[in-house]
């Protein structure tokens, strides 16, 4: 019992980078995901054509490596500086999700039944009006599930960016285990632990978002 | 007689290769009712949909209210009407759609409200009032905080009546309203098209199967056959008296 509180207070100091990089890298993502969705439904084939190669790019690859691009490659073919690794753990996560969650957004934008444009058009709305009074709140509902998955998925994410040298929950886990051969199994029990606590509160979130967008949708 | 408000001016449409109306001509009087009956396929549908702007014709006009609707002057041209012009000229239409359509996120009284305030810019206050006594007016002024998932098809069918009516159109398309209702709810929107027709001066255009109630309210019957308008004239006239032998074969497949 004293090991496990141990480990835990240990832990608990990656708890602060596991967190905030989980919340940053989330609504960064969100950002890129309605950004790239609403591109590719744009007139502008240009606009369509370039989001699509983004999507394909994060998509097609791994995150690790993305990561690892962004962290060593980047930095050292262009001389660009992106910033703390904090920073790049963000944009690495948010861009690979937000390719993802693009394709949510599209999808659902497209999945709104097309008596809802036709009933919006005998109202005299415009195409503007249509799409932020009838369209878009319609299909964010179908996207709030789909939201909720990729989170938790992002949540698991965040554990590579021990690889990139920052202090997050798996880091001390790591850290421990070094000093600590024979606790192996304990630390990476508790390390399991803290990850799904901390997914709790999403899969329930997510669960709640089912239950909303099954309300409020035409089909 | 008066001057028309929507013309039809031999207008034709076509899905890819396959002709659908060959030749409209149409003249609908303000506060006229007329009725579109036709066999399946027909195009009875595509008509008025034209007239919604929700299909472009392929060719030919279509004039409302001394307006054209599908074309635009330009630097002394006539060219293909953009979405402002389109705006401007449908504002006098308004559609009850087969299958409703009504906005699932929102309550039947917000389904009623949205366009008024947000596509009119009328004072929110007024159009609440107006929605509510348009939905007591169909029957359903305790229900205003519902949503329609709540409703049966009916009930839907009578908001998505009231919807429209709150616009204040000058007329008013009907597609099939009751052909997606259990034969039971059929009846309770029939009597508020019946009571629409009798009390309101706009002009309506049903499309509908549903003969006698056609003949009771209709001015005017059109039978669409093969793309075209193969008879017209009072309801009596065109179900009773018509010798088209394909009127009289499609008629005879309502008589038991
Ligand atoms: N968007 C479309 N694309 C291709 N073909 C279409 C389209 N809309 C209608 N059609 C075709 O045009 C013809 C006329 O259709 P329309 O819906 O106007 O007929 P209708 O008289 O309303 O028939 P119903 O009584 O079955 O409703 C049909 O053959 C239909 O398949
Ligand atoms: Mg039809």
């Amino acid at each position: 019992m004293d090991d496990i509180i141990n480990i835990s207070s240990q832990l608990g100091r990656g708890l602060g980078i596991t967190i905030t990089i989980l919340i940053a890298s989330a609504l960064f993502a969100y950002l890129m995901g309605f950004i790239a969705g609403l591109s590719r439904l744009s007139k502008n084939v240009f606009l369509r054509k370039f989001t699509g190669l983004y999507i394909e790019i994060f998509r097609g690859t791994s995150l690790i490596v993305q990561l690892f691009w962004l962290y060593y490659a980047i930095p050292m073919l262009f001389g660009i500086d992106l910033g703390s690794n904090w920073v790049i753990g963000v944009i690495a996560i948010g861009l690979n999700y937000g390719a993802y969650l693009s394709e949510v957004v599209r999808g659902s934008i497209i999945s709104v039944a097309p008596g809802q444009y036709e009933a919006a058009t005998a109202l005299n709305m415009s195409s503007t009006q249509r799409m932020r009074l009838i369209i878009f709140p319609q299909a964010v509902r179908m996207m709030l599930p789909e939201f909720g998955n990729y989170t938790i998925q992002m949540l698991k994410g965040t554990a590579l960016v021990s690889l990139i040298g920052l202090n997050d929950i798996l880091y001390y886990g790591d850290i421990l285990r070094s000093s600590n051969l024979s606790q192996a199994p304990l630390i990476y029990i508790v390390v399991l632990g803290f990850y799904f606590l901390l997914a709790l509160p999403l899969i329930f979130a997510t669960r709640k978002a089912e239950e909303i967008s099954k309300k409020g949708v035409a089909s | 007689m008066s001057e028309p408000i929507v013309q039809y001016k031999d207008v034709h449409k076509s899905f890819g290769d396959v002709k659908v109306l060959k030749g409209i001509d149409l003249d609908i009087h303000p506060a006229e009712k007329v009725a579109v009956i036709g066999p399946s396929g027909s195009g009875k549908t595509t008509i008025i949909r034209m007239l919604m702007t929700l299909e472009e014709p392929t060719s030919g006009d279509i004039i409302v209210d001394g307006t054209n609707l599908w074309k635009m002057e330009k630097n002394g041209a006539m060219v293909d009407a953009n979405e402002k012009h389109l705006r401007q000229v449908r504002g006098d239409i308004g559609m009850v759609f087969q299958h409703f359509n009504l906005f699932p996120h929102m309550t039947i009284l917000e389904n009623c409200m949205t366009a008024p305030i947000n596509v009119k810019g009328e004072d929110k206050k007024e159009v609440e009032q107006r929605s509510m006594e348009m939905l007591e007016r169909v029957g359903l002024g305790d229900k205003f905080d519902n949503y329609p998932s709540q409703l049966s098809g009916g009930q839907k069918q009578r908001v998505a009546m009231a919807r429209a009516l709150v616009m204040r159109p000058k007329v008013m398309l009907f597609d099939e309203v009751t052909s997606a209702l259990d034969p039971e709810l059929v009846g309770e929107v029939l009597e508020v098209i019946r009571d629409i027709a009798k009390n309101d001066d706009m002009a309506m255009v049903l499309v509908t199967h549903e003969m006698d109630f056609a003949l009771d309210i209709a001015d005017k019957v059109l039978f669409l056959d093969e793309g075209v308008i193969a008879e017209q004239g009072s309801a009596a006239d065109v179900i009773e008296h018509s010798e088209n032998p394909r009127l009289r074969e499609f008629l005879s497949r309502f008589r038991n």
